[in-house]
């Protein structure tokens, strides 16, 4: 009698054959997305190593060496189906179609060997369904990896620092500031302060929704490296409600200094760096004289 | 790496360098890691007279990042909580080493047994968290 | 034996920082700058961090120690040039080096020092005020 592995590999074709068709027939199937031969390539490549290793009498365990090579060349297909956009239902899809067309094949073989049959079945599931496991695990990793390139560059944009003078720098803050943020936000004004070599950063805060004893210990981080490096730190946009709830969380800011708007804020580096703003009379522009 | 007097901090802290730019670290995240290195190496000559440093580099859940493992044979430490606190220091120093190195990278763990020695397991990842 | 070469500017004493110290090379700058200190009768001290990668607890407190010395005999300490990176670093560490004051480069550090000295000519003790005033 045959093995299994041996039925499986004489019909390899026909297997290949009802997988495509399972999957071409699939509704749902993306084909601006992929052509069908890229498909058909794949789809070999991967029953290829599946036989191999089912031919060295290993069913269930997908985590042997043998069928390093399946998992990996399903981990590739799910890691790139991911970044492409494809539905997780497209592609698990993929490996259960196979197990569809497996066992269809099986069936023909073995009408005459029920209890035979009903085995390999049961073995083939398991070592099927082990593998769709491995294809979601990679599929949302995948995924993950997206948003995580997001947040990067979400939190990239969302940290600009403005040079409003001469040795002035601004920078707003929108949204909220958690640990990872203002490590970008310190990293980017700090930065800024050695390129442009100014003496005064004003972080403004009008922006950020609520400020807990957390924010508020990174706001004091950020403005003891600010002092490090040999700049002076204001903050400014500080409302009422802010005010309300640093108080009565009992945060010392005492040794910072703060001010309710940026233009207020503006004006203390001015009187810092010896500025001075005048109205002029006859054009009504402003005017600086140092 | 064996660390068995002072003058092998600053190979010691190259080779964290090397490892950390090996996987991209930022410069940032490099300077935690490395100085949170220094002040524990420091901790070793100091209070072990030097012990073992393995270096490694370990990727978890698509993360990346450097394992440090430092590893004497020297007096271990009574009070872990201790020894822990900011400001609380045996050795006439600031008492900012073992706090201090433990904020500065993402995973922290210290085993010590009087009279066995201490082993600090430090882990700091690519991307900083 | 390694030493780090100090320079001698006016009524100034400078000193850049070239490569990773270790510790007793740091020992021995904090020794040779305070003696340079007494010798010259020097009234402010430079200390040019900008080449330096690591400042770890240690290092900070040699600098703390070296400002605290010098304000004895006198003299202030600024510490110019840190790196962002290294400033980060010493904030997570908790460490705020008080007592020190900082600046951006050698230049701006020079000038925050010729202000210290003429508000110190003018009101002869100058109390340990917030650094903040350095841009007055």
């Amino acid at each position: 009698m045959n093995t299994t592995a041996q039925v499986l590999e004489k019909n390899k074709e026909r297997i290949l054959e009802k997988w495509m068709q399972n999957q071409l027939s699939d509704a749902s199937l993306r084909d601006d997305l992929m052509t069908s031969d890229e498909l058909q390539r794949q789809s070999k490549e991967m029953l290829d190593g599946l036989l191999r290793a089912v031919s060295k009498g290993n069913h269930d365990n997908i985590y042997d060496t043998e069928f390093e090579q399946v998992t990996d060349t399903l981990r590739d297909i799910s890691i790139t189906r991911a970044r492409q956009g494809f539905s997780p239902r497209e592609t698990g899809t993929y490996v259960l179609s196979l197990k569809q067309a497996l066992i269809e094949v099986l069936v023909e073989q073995r009408q005459d060997d029920t209890s035979t049959l009903y085995m390999e079945i049961m073995q083939l599931n398991t070592l099927l369904d082990n593998l769709s496991i491995v294809t979601f695990e990679t599929f949302i990793k995948g995924r993950e990896e997206v948003i995580l390139r997001q947040t990067d560059e979400i939190s990239e944009i969302s940290t600009p620092v403005i040079r409003v003078w001469d040795g002035i720098l601004a920078l707003p803050i929108i949204g909220t500031l958690d640990s990872a943020r203002t490590q970008i936000v310190m990293e980017n004004l700090l930065q800024e302060i050695v390129n442009t070599g100014s003496n005064i950063a004003i972080l403004d805060i009008s922006g950020v929704p609520a400020v807990d004893s957390l924010v508020a210990q990174h706001l004091i981080k950020t403005v003891s490296a600010t002092r490090l490096m040999g700049a002076e730190c204001i903050i400014s946009g500080i409302r009422a409600e802010i005010a309300q709830t640093i108080v009565h969380l009992g945060i010392d800011l005492s040794n910072i200094k703060t001010k309710a708007s940026l233009a207020s804020a503006l004006q203390l580096a001015f009187s810092m760096t010896n500025l001075e703003v005048r109205r002029n009379d006859k054009n009504k522009g402003l005017n600086i004289m140092r | 790496m064996e660390i068995v007097r002072e003058q092998d901090v600053v190979p010691f802290r190259n080779r964290v360098r090397e490892f950390s730019t090996r996987i991209g670290m930022s410069l940032v995240n490099q300077t935690k890691l490395i100085t949170a290195a220094s002040e524990l190496v420091r901790n070793m000559l100091k209070y072990a007279s030097g012990g073992k440093v393995i270096l490694e580099i370990i990727s978890h859940n698509a993360k990346t990042g450097v394992r440090l493992t430092f590893k004497d044979e020297g007096p271990g430490i009574a009070d872990i909580a201790l020894a822990m606190r900011d400001g609380f220091s045996t050795g006439r120093s600031l008492g900012l080493g073992l706090p201090g190195a433990k904020r500065l990278v993402n995973e922290f763990d210290l085993k010590s047994n009087p009279g066995e020695g201490t082993t600090v397991t430090v882990i700091h990842w690519k991307h900083g968290r | 034996m390694e030493r780090i070469p100090i320079l001698k500017m006016g009524p100034f004493l400078l000193v850049t920082i070239q490569i990773d110290l270790y510790d007793r090379l740091a020992l021995t700058l904090e020794n040779d700058l305070i003696n340079m200190v007494s010798q010259t009768g020097a009234r402010g001290v430079l200390i040019d961090i900008s080449a330096v990668s690591i400042v770890d607890s240690f290092m900070g407190r040699i600098l703390g120690n070296i400002a605290s010395m010098s304000r004895i005999m006198d003299a202030e300490t600024v510490v110019v040039g840190m790196q962002p990176a290294v400033a980060i670093t010493l904030v997570e560490l908790g460490l705020t080096l008080q007592g020190v004051h900082t600046a951006l480069n050698v230049e701006k550090g020079m000038e925050l020092l010729n202000t210290k000295l003429i508000g110190n000519l003018e009101q002869d003790e100058e109390e340990e005020e917030d650094q903040n005033d350095r841009n007055d």
